[in-house]
């Protein structure tokens, strides 16, 4: 449950030193993506925040979200910070099972009512009243309404919770539906993935932590400090893309000689996320770095895209009709040749039509 | 059978003919830049590397760049970091790593000193009064 040590005593107690605390602050901003320049600030404002509780419910998903982050590459970090949160409430990681488990849940939302972070992974199921998932008794759908009324803010951890998954795919048989479908009355982050970068989990929990409040969000609801960049533009084989030189194969030349996957699928023009700086494995790499093209986990629908080794294609909606009005606008308001593209590709992204090579360098030269 | 050591493994060198992005130099000249504003107002600058994308073997080549300079330092504190200046004196490289030696930050930081290799006024402050207690318990020459 919440004490209320701050954050410097817990550490301290610890044994933490000062400059061991600067060097947790230097590698929190680091994980916020802050600039180094606010390492001062957020050493004042950890040094003096308040143990926060936390209750961590897991719905229609696979536990790869919380293997993600236990197996997350700087436990130093992490582990202090989850040391130092109060996490009162998780399925997986918590000892107590059963009535006790449901008990503590209640006792801390009653404990912390309107104060408390809900983190969130797996889909809901809506379909016949939620009944394809229940814990202890109560359909997800249950759990979500009671425990959001008195949650201070939201985490929708995995591209399942921030937008309906893997279980939603078509023709989504459990009515699958994201967090934010659910809970409109309260702020929420959406940290998608497939499973999300463990940093981008810590780094809004370090944030809430030191500022007390979520970060900046781009339309999707995720914080732009991990997803405000596509991992095209922040990919190290972008300068094979630029020269027009692409792995047509598996294992063909280029793709020995590491150049852009483009062709084969890559997803990394139309995806947000940190994979290409922040990686995985202790920093050791990321798909792409691997060998294999970006298959576009934290956007929503990426597994109705039509294929993961088709070059950006993607699902068939109203696509048709949404690209001939776009075009049609473009054109009407005289648009340059590269905004015409670009509009292009926003409609093909939004739309899930193919989109070639060939668009994306003229958007490119523009 | 196919053994495991039968599968044919390339070695491929991270530095050899891979593509690198071409982010080396500008962060060399934004390092000119951070060296001329610390010479001319004091103000200390710092990169983060971590935020920025290297192709394998490109970080290597940039520190490799900026050289060995006459200071280096180590600081155990959860976990051990090593601080040095690199050959353009006021350039300084500070890596960060758990107790399990995995990195956690790296940073340019172009100043005079790293604020970490200066002493907390705190721990100034608590030291005068942990050496004040010391003295005055009597030592064991000053007892017999």
């Amino acid at each position: 449950m919440s004490d209320n040590k701050t954050l410097g005593e817990h550490l301290r107690e610890r044994g933490v030193s000062r400059r061991g605390f600067m060097k947790f602050c230097a590698a929190t901003a680091s994980l916020m993506a802050l600039p180094p320049a606010m390492i001062p600030a957020i050493a004042e404002t950890l040094q003096n925040a308040r143990r926060p509780s936390v209750i961590w419910l897991s719905f229609q998903e696979c536990t790869g979200c919380t293997e993600s982050l236990t197996r997350s590459h700087a436990p130093t970090v992490e582990s202090l910070i989850f040391d130092y949160i109060s996490l009162d409430y998780h399925h997986t990681l918590q000892a107590a099972s059963g009535e006790a488990a449901e008990q503590a849940r209640e006792a801390a939302m009653k404990e912390n009512w309107g104060k408390y972070l809900l983190v969130v992974d797996g889909s809901i199921p809506q379909r016949d009243g939620g009944v394809y998932s229940t814990i202890a008794g109560m359909t997800n759908l249950e759990m979500l309404q009671e425990v959001a009324k008195g949650a201070a803010a939201i985490v929708s951890v995995g591209t399942c919770a921030a937008f309906g998954g893997l279980p939603k795919a078509d023709p989504n048989p459990t009515g699958a539906a994201a967090v934010s479908q659910i809970v409109t009355d309260k702020p929420i982050v959406n940290i998608p993935g497939c499973p999300p970068i463990p940093v981008a989990i810590t780094g809004v929990l370090a944030q809430y932590l030191t500022l007390g409040k979520l970060p900046e969000m781009d339309h999707l609801g995720r914080p732009k400090a991990f997803y405000g960049q596509n991992i095209h533009d922040r990919c190290y084989r972008r300068p094979f893309y630029e020269r027009g030189q692409f792995a047509e194969t598996f294992d063909d030349e280029g793709a020995k000689k590491g150049w852009c996957l483009f062709k084969l699928g890559c997803k990394g023009p139309t995806t947000y996320n940190a994979c290409a700086t922040a990686k995985w494995n202790e920093g050791t790499s990321f798909p792409i770095q691997s060998g294999h093209g970006c298959i576009g986990c934290s956007e929503p629908d990426f597994w109705d895209a039509g294929g993961f080794y088709k070059a950006l294609s993607v699902p068939i909606g109203d696509a048709a009709g949404a690209i001939t009005a776009a075009a049609a606008a473009a054109a009407a308001a005289g648009l340059a040749a590269g905004a015409v593209n670009r509009y292009h590709k926003q409609v093909a992204q939004a739309a899930h039509e193919p989109l070639k090579v060939e668009e994306l360098s003229r958007e490119e030269k523009s | 059978m196919i053994r495991i050591g039968n599968i044919p493994v390339a070695v491929v060198d991270g530095s050899g003919n891979q593509a690198f992005t071409g982010n080396i130099t500008p962060i060399l000249h934004e390092i000119r830049h951070a060296l001329t504003r610390l010479a001319d107002s004091g103000e200390p600058t710092t990169i983060d590397l971590s935020g920025i994308p290297f192709a394998p073997g490109e970080r290597d080549a940039l520190l490799e760049r900026l050289g060995q300079g006459e200071i280096q330092a180590t600081l155990q504190a959860l976990g051990e970091s090593r601080l040095y200046e690199t050959a353009y004196p006021g350039v300084w490289v500070v890596i960060h790593k758990s107790p399990q030696d995995i990195e956690l930050t790296a940073h340019i930081e172009v100043t005079r000193v790293p604020a970490l290799l200066t002493t907390p006024l705190d721990d100034v402050r608590e030291a005068a009064d942990a050496l004040a207690a010391d003295l005055a318990e009597p030592t064991e020459q000053e007892s017999a």
